[in-house]
């Protein structure tokens, strides 16, 4: 796999040879006194009411609550009561560009991702035309260079165009920046194309990030294969059509030593292909977006699109608790939301017509707070640490709250409560699952690789 | 009641009240003046988005014996067929301020939708493998009428109902008026967890001696080529309702449009026991209480006390 790297090198530093993962736009680095606030970093082991001194866009000192004091040109926050967090890395979200830049752009999905608390993401493949060519990685690169709040990586199609007929360029690819290879949005139907990708990624490096599902299992299917779909004469994808496909690449993986990422993880039998991958030694990491941990196929009854329609679809209870299980046992890697806007017109059709997919971005530590942690059905520190991890199986480490890192962290009042999209969403997309819902915790502020990413315009009033 | 999308917006009591509104109705049909001022100087718009005989024309009648102006939109030879979509469709309909619009399409959930845009009172005429539910009610009351109270009877549902709407609302209506409800087919055309609405489940038809009544779902030879079945000929040994499977106590009813010698063996359907012609003419007069529910009684169900009065006769 390639070198790990913490945080965005200098400009024309290289990754082994590579170019740095993830890009941004330029802007000025932050100088910000956050006073008071309960820093938690699990993995660093920090946890308490400190003073956060950054100063040029890097953590300068962390000290007792009350005993710093600001210099000159340095912004301060009264953040007693408050918390702050390393900033969250997503690696699977979808920004659209090129091509569909009226459900979202990388301007606009970097500002939904900043206003969830990352300060990283991974940009899926599946644009239109897809990421098949070393020009458009570095095309992505010099937009994002220009737009991008938050540092994005990109990934390329693993194969061309997602024909699933032959091999994209994969190495360079990997020359021109591409952080690793998804068909995502389609599952890589052959075996045979899987393995070949999977041997050539022995050269090239770049985990291959699958989208899980057998066609021929899922057929037309628009909602889980159970009760609800039963009963609303809804065509059913079962979860077999999951855990098939993730048994045969597990077992292709191991045979050829690659490394893969099983994304959206949705059904109880595929957890179990993750654990007996993992314990026969295969390179496999996996994710679980925020809506598969909080909803059930109960909450497809209403019918609505926007909310609830999304691939893999929403399972049964049984499903959800085995994931929040996977989750707390490590089975599961890493929270990516899967973030896929659409818009208005494709979700205002009825659910069979609908486009699928949700936004996440904007509410995912929210949502998992409120109906996770506030129940205390998992801890605080396991929701931050799963929310920050999702970088590593691209290479990319933790963001970290430790003195002389790149300021890269969020700042949340968990006691906040408010109404998703009330006040409209950074996203260009409506189609979250939250809308409409009450959630308690917010985010506040948010800095990426130094940088002010975001801050809630209300939280900032009060602060001038 | 403000708008019919599934039968779950009626409890037993409404489905009563509802029935017996239809069999007042069901008088007036058999007066000569067979029309009610009841929606008179109202709009009712049948939008179908499928094709439709029997729910269409009935539909359309039943409004028109209640004196409503009818508009009817089908798809085809519409703008649909010019991409326009659902909402835009309907919000054009809505410039004609319609009391009700009539809504089949072949996706579920789109009457839903629709109550959620416009104000008018929907009536889901068939969404998708979802809901038909006048469909239901109709059935209810052609068995009312021949036997009465369907309480503790004993219901069959035979056949394809994975891809049946009509199953679906049928095993709600059954259910809730007090019948135990029984599905049969091959396990492929039987939805994983359908036990959960309260049916039971068989593969086969052995046992069918203890239905009152058999109600047969139309069987489609595209089943075929999707594997759902390896062949009609199986199916019908297998499947279909005949005399010989039948004592003469045991009543059959269809939705239509029917195969004969698949599902149903031409002897049922020209015996006495078979209920489609009943059925048939079930639909007019519960699509008139329907409509009348929904558009003259202020959505209250409760059943009038005077009834309603046919045009030509003092009010």
């Amino acid at each position: 796999m390639n070198e790990v790297i913490d945080g965005l090198p200098e400009d024309g530093a290289e990754n082994g040879g590579l170019p740095a993962p993830l890009v941004q736009r330029p802007g000025p680095e932050a100088n910000l006194l956050i006073r008071g606030a309960e820093l938690l970093d699990p993995a660093a082991g920090i946890s308490g009411a400190r003073d956060i001194l950054i100063e040029g866009g890097s953590i300068s000192r962390l000290a007792e609550a009350g005993t710093l004091e600001a210099a000159d040109g340095v912004e301060v926050i009264e953040a007693e009561g408050l918390h702050v967090f390393p900033a969250f890395f997503d690696p699977h979200v979808h920004f659209r560009t090129p091509g569909q830049e009226y459900k979202e752009d990388l301007e606009t999905g970097t500002r939904s991702a900043a206003a969830g608390g990352y300060a990283g993401v991974i940009a899926m493949a599946n644009t239109s035309p897809p990421v098949s060519s070393p020009e458009q990685i570095e095309a992505l690169r010099d937009r994002a260079s220009h737009v991008a709040s938050v540092p994005v990586g990109f990934t390329a199609t693993v194969t061309t165009d997602m024909k699933g007929t032959e091999l994209t360029e994969m190495a360079e690819l990997r020359e021109a920046g591409a952080v690793g290879f998804t068909d995502d949005g389609l599952p890589i139907a052959s075996a045979r194309i899987l393995r070949r990708a999977l041997q050539y990624q022995a050269m090239t490096g770049g985990r291959i990030a699958l989208h899980e599902e057998d066609p021929e299992l899922s057929g037309k299917g628009v909602m889980n294969e159970g009760v609800v779909s039963s009963e609303l004469g809804l065509r059913g994808v079962p979860s077999i059509s999951e855990s098939t496909m993730i048994g045969r690449d597990a077992a292709i993986a191991g045979y050829e030593g690659g490394a893969i990422q099983i994304q959206h993880l949705s059904a109880i039998e595929s957890i179990e292909q993750i654990r007996r991958a993992k314990e026969d030694g295969v390179d496999i990491t996996c994710e679980v977006t925020p809506h598969h941990l909080c909803l059930t196929d109960e909450a497809v009854r209403d019918l609505d699109a926007s909310k609830h329609k999304m691939n893999p679809p929403l399972r049964t209870e049984s499903d959800r608790q085995a994931l929040i299980e996977a989750l707390i046992d490590g089975t599961i890697d890493c929270i990516a939301t899967d973030h896929a806007p659409h818009a208005i017109h494709e979700k205002e059709v009825p659910y069979e017509a609908a486009n699928m997919g949700v936004t996440g971005l904007e509410t995912a530590f929210s949502s998992i707070y409120t109906e996770l942690v506030l129940p205390g059905r998992i801890t605080l520190d396991l929701l931050v640490e799963k929310l920050g991890s999702g970088g590593v199986p691209f290479g990319i480490e933790p963001f970290t709250l430790i003195e002389g890192s790149r300021a890269n962290l969020c700042l949340v009042d968990l006691e906040a409560e408010w109404v998703v999209g009330e006040d409209g969403y950074e996203s260009r997309s409506v189609n979250s699952w939250c809308a409409g819902e009450t959630l308690r915790s917010r985010v506040l502020v948010t800095l990426a690789d130094g940088q002010v990413a975001f801050r809630l315009r209300t939280f900032s009033l009060g602060v001038a | 009641m403000k708008h019919l999308l599934s039968i779950e917006d009626l409890d037993q009591e409404a489905v009563e009240s509802l029935l017996d509104r239809a069999e007042s109705f069901a008088e007036v049909s058999k007066r000569d003046i067979k029309k009610v001022p009841a929606l008179r100087g109202r709009t009712v718009v049948t939008l179908f988005y499928e094709a439709s005989t029997r729910t269409s024309s009935s539909f359309e009648l039943a409004a028109k014996r209640l004196s409503a102006d009818v508009v009817s939109v089908k798809a085809s030879g519409s703008s649909v067929e010019k991409g326009e979509s659902l909402k835009d469709t309907v919000e054009t309909l809505s410039a004609y301020d319609p009391a009700s619009i009539i809504i089949r399409h072949p996706q579920a959930g789109a009457a839903q939708m629709l109550s959620g845009w416009v104000d008018a009172a929907i009536v889901n005429a068939g969404d998708g493998m979802h809901q038909h539910p006048s469909q239901a009610l109709l059935d209810l009351f052609a068995l009312r009428q021949r036997i009465g109270s369907i309480e503790g009877r004993k219901i069959w549902i035979v056949g394809d109902v994975l891809h049946s709407r009509v199953a679906r609302s049928n095993i709600q209506a059954f259910s809730m008026m007090g019948a135990e409800v029984t599905i049969a087919g091959p396990p492929t055309l039987i939805p994983r967890g359908i036990e959960a609405s309260g049916c039971e489940v068989r593969y086969s038809l052995d046992g069918i001696e203890e239905a009152d009544v058999v109600y047969l779902l139309r069987m489609q030879r595209e089943r075929m080529e999707e594997s759902f079945v390896p062949s009609i000929r199986e199916y019908a040994r297998l499947f279909q309702v005949n005399s010989r499977r039948l004592n003469p106590r045991q009543l059959v009813m269809h939705p239509g449009p029917v195969n004969r010698g698949v599902e149903i063996g031409g002897d049922v359907i020209d015996s006495d026991r078979c209920l489609i012609a009943d059925q048939v003419a079930s639909g007019l007069a519960v699509r008139m209480a329907i409509l009348f529910e929904l558009l003259a009684h202020g959505g209250e169900t409760h059943a009038s006390a005077e009834g309603p009065v046919p045009i030509g006769e003092p009010a």
